[in-house]
């Protein structure tokens, strides 16, 4: 749809509107489609339009995967995701698994200690009760495994056909007990960009998995709690005298190492430069993204970490993340520069330059 | 990794680059043919790597690129049907008709899917024997064996409920318009490698006589198109007019006769509406006869559908090597990935959405320099 088109919907939503002259945006779009899933432009498009225009606050402007709270003199980080994977079980793990460990993530992003979870079950006529329960069995050993506990929840039965076997949506609150500081506006040119191990595991996991593409691999979901790797990386940044020098933390899940660097480069106005030649990606990660057309940097990660780090801590981060098992194959793979802002860039391999931007929807694969 | 890493090496990339500085003493416009070329030179920045006087110009070897919007219109015609299963390569989901993309209509209750093969059609066709399965054959002759092999099997096992949306090109009949335009401005040319592991590299060797233009029929890998570079300017500079093959590890002069043959039983050669450029004599394929009722515009009957292009765009003096990207007033502005306004930006591989992709669009892009500050 033109831009023109959209103009003409917002006068007239101004004209009738009850809001007088100032109208709430209206959605460029007339239906939902699956790119407003991806994690790329067309998201952040329909957040902005849809939902941070009529909430606005200054919690919620934030952005960050988590809020963060003072209630009563406590910093609480409180959080919410929903998932909807299909197939529900694959190697590495399954949707209960991916529901507690993708809340306590982003809770631990925040520099929070994961305390409480509520779950919320949507389930489709017919699903198996056996199946169920195999998920409900990884949410217990995964929340256990976390050192959270799951204290409130609901459930709710949809017709056959009207829901896709099960729908998992939690929600969790944490203590943030010491004095981070950590926000995506906060990297600074000269700090170093921190990567915990391989990426596109889970996203080529889940691909190779799906009915209509026949390609095997020995691949598993890097699925996993992140919140005693950062308590490690934060003891040691304490232990430094420099807590607050790590700036920003992410887990890099849907949209990728991409769409998060991009969006903390905008945030903080400031470049980032990548090297190629040390990312982290396996070889039947980088085969199976070669064979379809897809760039590992944009593959969704459920068990990664990005930070950034002030670069007088960087290696001693570094290494506390190399010395815990989620962390062990932790590298730098670039640093924060001055211009150009609100960009990231990489030097290739073969020693060019590019721009790794934003995605507008959801990655396809090449026709040849 | 085997395979990749030893034609993405920076220290030979180098070297390569330092010869050509070697043999090149005058300026040279080199067009490589192939959408996987331009997509493979933006994303590793290989154009800023060569040397001053060695212009790169993007061809019009995007196969989704140049599918005519009339047809895909009647794609979308066909894919709202609710009897119809539509199939496609994934990034034609994207390319926008008259109204709204295939992602729109799946949103709105079409049936459409990504396949990966076009013989996962016969799968799709058998497990709904209620439903008409379609797919929308694209592409050059890269594709043309598979597509064809759909069409093939689908007659021999009698899968009558599956039918191809055929807009094949081809690419010889397009370097030979290009070459044959006043305004033309290549001197040389990177070869398609993966239509010529296909069909071979005899057809290419008539044009480079007639035209005296070196041809080097080229890979998509960081070291295979510097090496491509490398071989046309040591022709142009030795003024030399002949089809060579850098690509020889993975095809021959010859190229893929079971392929070739399979190709000559289902499609017959057509004239073509290229998107941006019109209509090329001779330049496509059409299903033969014998196996028109596996033909979607045969069994649907969809009528013709007329569609302008804005005014604005240039994408066709773009896959012509005329002009680049930043040429045309719209791009990265009023014409992005997600409002397209012609050819050259609705695919991954075509040339304004590669530069988009990687920046280029942005202010100052162009310019960036990194670490040893070479461009």
């Amino acid at each position: 749809m033109s831009t023109g088109k959209l103009e003409d919907r917002e006068q007239t939503s101004a004209a009738l509107g009850p809001f007088g002259a100032c109208p709430l945006p209206i959605f460029d779009h007339p239906q939902i489609v699956l790119g407003h899933g991806s994690g790329g432009k067309l998201s952040a498009e329909l957040i902005e339009k849809v939902f941070v225009s009529r909430f606005r606050n200054p919690t919620l402007e934030k952005m960050d995967d988590q809020a963060v709270l003072e209630i009563a003199g406590s910093r609480l980080a409180f959080t919410t995701d929903s998932f909807v994977v299909t197939p529900i079980f694959f190697p590495g793990g399954d949707i209960g698994t991916l529901a507690i460990n993708g809340t306590v993530n982003d809770l631990a992003v925040g520099g929070a200690k994961p305390l409480y979870l509520a779950a919320a079950f949507i389930l489709e006529e017919g699903l198996a009760a056996a199946d169920l329960a195999r998920i409900a069995d990884s949410m217990a050993f995964a929340a256990q495994n976390a050192g959270v506990q799951l204290v409130t929840g609901d459930t709710k039965v949809v017709n056959r056909g009207k829901g896709d076997k099960i729908f998992i949506t939690t929600t969790g609150i944490g203590l943030i007990d010491r004095a981070t500081q950590l926000s995506a506006d906060r990297a600074r040119p000269g700090d170093k960009i921190l990567l915990s191990g391989t990426i596109g595991d889970h996203g080529i996991t889940i691909l190779s998995q799906r009915e209509n593409l026949e390609f095997e691999s020995a691949l598993a979901s890097d699925c996993a709690a992140l919140h005693d790797l950062i308590r490690a990386m934060l003891d040691e940044a304490e232990a430094a005298g420099n807590l607050q020098g790590v700036r920003v933390m992410r887990d890099p899940t849907r949209g990728g190492v991409a769409t998060v660097l991009n969006e903390i480069a905008v945030r903080s106005n400031a470049g980032m430069v990548l090297r190629e030649s040390v990312l982290p990606v396996r070889d039947a990660v980088r085969g199976a993204c070669e064979m379809l057309g897809l760039d590992p940097l944009y593959v969704a990660n459920e068990g990664k970490l990005v930070a950034i780090v002030a670069p007088q801590i960087a290696d001693r981060v570094l290494a506390a993340m190399q010395r815990h098992p989620l962390g062990a194959d932790s590298c730098i793979i670039g640093e924060v520069v001055e211009q150009p802002r609100g960009m990231v860039l990489m030097k290739t391999s073969v020693g060019g330059t590019r721009v790794v931007d934003v995605l507008f929807g959801e990655q396809l694969p090449r026709i040849c | 990794m085997k395979y990749l890493d030893e034609y993405r090496d920076g220290d030979i990339a180098a070297k390569l680059v330092e010869r050509i500085r070697r043999v090149q003493t005058k300026p040279w416009v080199i067009m490589e043919v192939c959408g996987g070329q331009t997509h493979s030179i933006v994303k590793n920045g290989i154009d800023h790597l060569l040397p001053g006087g060695v212009e790169l110009v993007h061809g019009p070897g995007c196969p989704v690129c140049v599918t005519p919007l009339e047809m895909i219109d009647k794609a979308h015609a066909i894919a709202r049907r609710s009897d119809v299963i539509f199939c496609s390569f994934g990034d034609m989901l994207r390319v926008p008709g008259s109204d709204g993309d295939l992602f729109s209509i799946k949103s709105r209750g079409g049936d459409v899917r990504v396949v990966y093969s076009p013989l996962d059609c016969l799968k799709i066709a058998r497990a709904n024997p209620d439903k008409q399965v379609v797919f929308f054959a694209i592409g050059f002759e890269t594709t043309a064996p598979a597509n064809a092999m759909l069409a093939w099997q689908a007659r021999q096992s009698k899968v009558d409920n599956v039918s191809l949306l055929v807009s094949h090109v081809l690419v010889p009949p397009a370097i030979e318009a290009i070459l044959s335009s006043p305004e033309n401005r290549v001197q040389g040319f990177l070869g398609p490698g993966h239509v010529c592991a296909v069909v071979g590299y005899t057809e290419y060797e008539p044009l480079a006589a007639r035209f005296h233009v070196p041809i080097v029929v080229t890979g998509f890998e960081p070291l295979d198109i510097l090496e491509g570079v490398l071989m046309v300017i040591e022709q142009l500079e030795s003024g030399r007019a002949e089809v060579e093959n850098q690509y020889s590890r993975v095809l021959a002069r010859g190229g893929n006769r079971p392929a070739q043959e399979l190709i000559a039983r289902v499609f017959e050669v057509s004239d073509r509406k290229w998107r941006g450029v019109g209509t090329i004599p001779g330049s496509g394929f059409q299903l033969r006869d014998e196996f028109r009722e596996f033909d979607a515009e045969h069994r649907f009957s969809v009528e013709a559908i007329d569609t302008r292009e804005p005014a604005v765009c240039i994408s066709g003096q773009i896959l012509q090597g005329i002009k680049k990207p930043h040429d045309c007033p719209a791009f990265g502005t009023e014409c992005t990935p997600q409002h397209p306004l012609g050819a050259t930006m609705v695919s991954a591989e075509g040339a304004c959405a590669a530069y988009y992709a990687y920046g280029r669009h942005l202010k100052d892009a162009d310019l960036i320099t990194i670490g040893d500050g070479r461009r």
